[in-house]
């Protein structure tokens, strides 16, 4: 593990000396609770024109929150449409506001967009995710991240049954957002990824992970759609969706030294509230998410303990414990094969189950019979036989 | 068991009875689909069968914008102002407008336009008509002008509209100062309503349609998206009604007509349509009757095909537009100016909001309340149904004419060489007809001066009553073109002319309501009951009374006593028969102003068809 953060132990109070011994170990299992040591965010606002104010007002709250918790722009890939602040109708130029009569501008006078405009596309969206830019690409637009990366992805936009619409001319799949998560895990382009979808049917979208280290959270499941949560009858629009609203709220009580875990997110927007019923999806996550705190995703948090006394980080029970037990393999980590050609080529005839044939077709059977015999006779069964 | 592998209809017995079938039960079957379409018709406005307007532009949005327009009683002010200048100057106080414009900051231009009618027009007694429009534009701060929307209130020559022009000027002033807007406005005071508004709309889209003289537009705003007709004459409103037919019959998107209703709703004003008021009690007869009511008014208005507002003219130009006509009746509860400004601006807002016109209501319907409406795929079977009779008749007519070879080969008469009838014998009525429905069309207005010197009668009513004169003498014609005939006719002879009459008819009348279902619908109601029972067998004069009560003149007498009696303003026989002759001529001088095409509809083809009608029930 690279150790950048020195290590020293300290006693604080006679109470704590006669525990020193358990303590220590203790405090050095929750510092190092979490592998990774660097932050990224990708926002996404997937809709444009005046009417979908909301949506860019959601991913602005989020890009706020986050910020705000440490994130740095350049950790940040912000991709919006961006055409609501400077918008013709917009009757408060250069600001988005996310709370009625004007309460909080979220736009700001240093918010730093990515992609904008007709940039968003889904081609855009998994390039970033998988990182196959050109080379020309400046930094501002790539997400660098590496294996011990905690990755925060965001999305808001209109959304269906198993696709999220991109600008109204494309559409991203819940397939292809699997499998570019698949090319991100093998690629070891994070360490934990924290996936957030406030569209319509947004659970849909999280379905068909595969990949390890995921988690997903959705602000409402399929069949059901996200409600918007209050106009603004001055600017004439909806100004938030609803469970964004509530993240929003919830995430202004989190600073930087919060404890408050996975648990407390899952609570954000209930039924009663939200009208829809947010989801979650952990069983991809390797932790228990009551021990994964809010800033290991939303905040970039540089963790120090001092210590007067010394521990020994290679000692062999510490970290095993956390993996079931199996001793780490030395053995080198190589790339799946991209293209496997020799499984491709002899690759057997999957075998087909045999399904009954179904009713329709049994009864179209019977009735074509039933016509044939009663037009031509039954005496003809001999010339088919 | 050979003859039963035929198919049904290659079988000559099986198709023997089908037919037989057919011509038993024709008449039972056109009378019950007569019956149905009525039936069908009168059922549209019964409320369980329509469906609640709603909003279907998802850019106009669920959400309201606060209104906050102050200025009515300035507007009022603004009003009487324009009011004296206009008596001063008799005509429109163009210097006056142009400066009050230009005082709110807009961009304003002039327009000047001239006309000659084809005869005078005695309703609002005018000839020679020439005139001036004036419009400001209202630049969208931000926006690139693309796009506009306008707004416009007519100058009437009398004390009326003042106060639509006095809120146009103030609503102008306060949209000045609004930088949201984004698309530019454009404000325009119109004279000689409908003629100074198809001058304008000409000269601002580059076409020239209906050959009038007009001085081309030096300012311009980008393609109209929307526009609003203001009609108001008093300082307070009891209600406001909505008017949406245009010329031809053309309807404006159903989603103005929502917004309208919407906003309406939320200003708390009281919004009719047709002048008459919605009511919630739809199950009992008098709820019924009002929205029947309210629906006939709507079919007979747009059966006319003339403009019913200055917005008329718009639809045209595939914008979409409505009329609002302020109404001060004798009501407790009034709306003043402000509430009806704020009521627009509530409008232009939502308009402002538009990314691409509206398209996603429907084009096509009927309103028997202003929150209830009929769409094209409900009314439509209600045609249908007196369309198929039709069908039916030249079915059982082709029938006939294949089972009569038969019956004349036993026949004794042995004069009859020719089993088929000439060609000649056919289209000499056919082509008859065509030639009185062309007489019918230009001599009126062409034979004016010689009416006027022989006859102490104004050119108007020269007109009318020379258009009278030859409809009436198109009656006598069965007489006179027996003598072009070179052969007796044949009972073949007039089956083939009705069987060409009935498809002839079927396609014109299908046509017609395909673009404008009302006059389709009552065209249909009085001819195919006509084209139906017409033989030369029926009782000569009996049928012949029974024709000319159905034939297209008088279908529009009725419809001119109808109009009267649902707009409860019932009049008496004489006033009904000048109100007809009034009728007539308006409706020469639209297709000649605006380009109606219900005169020449009326006048070259379903007369002409009548009158091939008219010629087989003289079948000699």
């Amino acid at each position: 593990m690279p150790n950048i953060i020195a290590v020293v132990c300290a006693s604080y109070g006679l109470a704590q000396s006669v525990c020193d011994g358990e303590d220590l170990p203790a405090r050095a299992e929750r510092f190092f609770r979490s592998d990774h040591t660097n932050n990224w965010a990708v926002l996404v606002c997937t809709s444009r024109f005046w009417f979908n104010y909301r949506h860019v007002a959601n991913t602005l709250s989020v890009y706020r929150s986050v910020k705000r918790l440490g994130i740095p722009d350049s950790h940040i890939v912000l991709m919006l449409a961006d055409d609501m602040a400077c918008n013709h109708r917009n009757p408060k130029p250069a600001t988005v506001f996310s709370h009625k009569n004007m309460e909080l501008n979220v736009y700001g006078d240093d918010v730093e967009v990515d992609y904008r405009g007709y940039e968003v596309t889904v081609e855009n969206f998994l390039r970033v995710l998988t990182g196959r830019l050109p080379p020309s690409t400046p930094r501002s637009k790539r997400l660098l991240s590496d294996d011990h990366s905690n990755i925060l992805i965001y999305l808001t936009g209109h959304g269906g049954n198993g696709f999220l619409k991109f600008q109204d001319s494309e559409e991203i799949s819940n397939v292809e957002l699997a499998d570019a998560f698949e090319q991100m895990w093998q690629k070891r382009r994070y360490n934990e990824l924290l996936f957030i979808i406030d569209t319509c049917q947004g659970a849909s979208m999280y379905e068909r992970f595969y990949s390890p280290n995921l988690m997903a959270l959705a602000s409402s499941q399929v069949g059901e759609d996200s409600l918007s949560h209050q106009p603004d009858l001055a600017i004439g629009v909806h100004l938030m969706d609803r469970y964004t609203f509530y993240l929003l709220e919830f995430l202004e009580d989190i600073h930087p030294a919060s404890q408050a875990n996975m648990n407390d997110l899952f609570k954000v927007c209930p039924k009663s509230q939200c009208v829809s019923t947010p989801g979650h999806r952990t069983d991809l996550f390797q932790r228990d998410p009551g021990s994964v705190l809010i800033t290991d995703f939303f905040g970039s948090v540089r963790k120090v303990e001092i210590t007067m006394e010394t521990i020994n980080l290679t000692v062999p029970g510490i970290p095993l414990e956390r993996f079931g037990g199996e001793p780490h393999t030395e053995t080198a980590l190589a790339y799946v094969d991209q293209l496997p050609v020799a499984q491709i080529i002899h690759q057997k005839p999957k075998q087909k189950d045999w399904h009954p044939p179904d009713g329709f077709i049994l009864g179209l059977w019977t009735l074509i019979l039933l016509v044939f015999f009663r037009t031509y006779g039954i005496k003809h069964l001999k010339h088919i036989f | 068991m050979f003859q039963d592998r035929m198919g049904l209809l290659s079988d000559p017995n099986r198709r023997r009875a089908l037919t037989n079938l057919l011509t038993r039960l024709n008449t039972p079957i056109c009378v019950l689909c007569y019956l149905a379409g009525v039936a069908w018709f009168m059922g549209l406005a019964f409320e369980p069968f329509t469906l609640r307007t709603y909003m279907s532009e998802n850019a106009m949005g669920s959400t309201m914008v606060e209104e906050r327009f102050p200025a009515g009683e300035r507007a009022l002010v603004t009003a009487r102002e324009f009011g004296a200048h206009k008596r001063k100057s008799g005509a429109m106080p163009v210097d006056w407008l142009v400066k009050t414009m230009q005082s709110r900051g807009l961009e304003v231009y002039t327009q000047s336009f001239s006309r000659r009618l084809p005869f005078p027009d005695e309703n609002k007694e005018r000839y020679m008509v020439r005139g001036t429009n004036v419009y400001g534009i209202l630049r969208a701060p931000r926006a690139p002008r693309t796009e506009a929307l306008v707004l416009s209130a007519p100058c009437s020559p009398d004390n009326s509209n003042n106060q639509a022009v006095g809120l146009l000027l103030g609503l102008a002033q306060y949209f000045r100062s609004q930088i949201y807007w984004a698309k530019d406005i454009i404000f325009l005071v119109n004279e000689h309503d409908l003629i100074g508004m198809q001058a304008w709309l000409e000269a601002y889209h580059h076409t020239n349609i209906t050959g009038m003289d007009w001085a081309p537009l030096h300012g311009r705003g980008g393609s109209i998206q929307a526009a609003l007709s203001l009609e108001l004459s008093s300082d307070v409103v009891t209600s406001l009604d909505l008017v949406l037919e245009g010329l031809n019959g053309q309807l404006p998107n159903l989603d103005l007509a929502n917004l309208f209703y919407t906003f309406c709703q939320k200003q708390d004003i009281l919004c009719t349509i047709q002048e008459k008021l919605q009511r919630s009690d739809w199950d009992s007869v008098s709820g019924y009757s009002q929205a029947v009511q309210t629906m006939a008014l709507m079919v007979l208005k747009q059966a006319s095909g003339r403009p019913w507002g200055d917005h008329g003219l718009f639809l045209r130009y595939h914008i979409e537009s409505a009329t609002i006509r302020g109404i001060n009746s004798f009501r407790q509860y009034k709306t003043d100016t402000t509430t009806v400004g704020r009521l627009l601006e509530g409008m232009f807002r939502k308009l402002n909001n538009l990314l691409e016109r509206l398209h996603q209501s429907y084009f096509f319907y009927l309103l028997p309340s202003l929150s209830r409406f009929v769409s094209i795929g409900y009314y439509m079977p209600a045609f249908g149904f007196l369309a198929v009779i039709l069908l039916l008749r030249a079915l059982d007519l082709w029938v006939q004419l294949g089972a009569l070879p038969s019956v004349t080969e036993d026949g004794v008469g042995v004069t009859d060489q020719s089993s088929s009838p000439s060609l000649v014998s056919i289209l000499t009525p056919v082509v008859i007809s065509h030639l009185t429905g062309a007489a019918l069309y230009t001599l009126p207005v062409l034979s004016q001066e010689l009416a006027v010197q022989h006859f102490p009668v104004s050119e108007t009513e020269a007109v009318v009553l020379t258009a009278i004169a030859i409809y009436t003498a198109g009656l006598a014609l069965p007489h006179n073109t027996h003598r072009f005939m070179l052969a007796e006719g044949t009972e073949q002879g007039w089956r083939v002319l009705k069987l060409v009459a009935v498809l002839y008819l079927a396609v014109l009348l299908s046509c017609t309501a395909l673009i404008n279902f009302s006059l389709g619908f009552i065209l249909a109601l009085t001819l195919v009951p006509v084209a139906a029972f017409v033989t030369p067998h029926v009782p000569k004069v009996l049928s012949a009374v029974v024709m000319v009560l159905l034939a297209p003149g008088c279908t529009l007498l009725y419809c001119v006593f109808a109009f009267q009696e649902l707009q409860e303003a019932p009049v008496s026989l004489i006033d009904g028969w000048m109100l007809f002759l009034s009728v007539i001529s308006q409706g020469m001088l639209d297709h000649a102003l605006y380009g109606s095409l219900v005169y020449p509809l009326l006048a070259l083809f379903i007369y002409p068809c009548w009158l091939i009608l008219w010629n087989i029930l003289f079948w000699k």
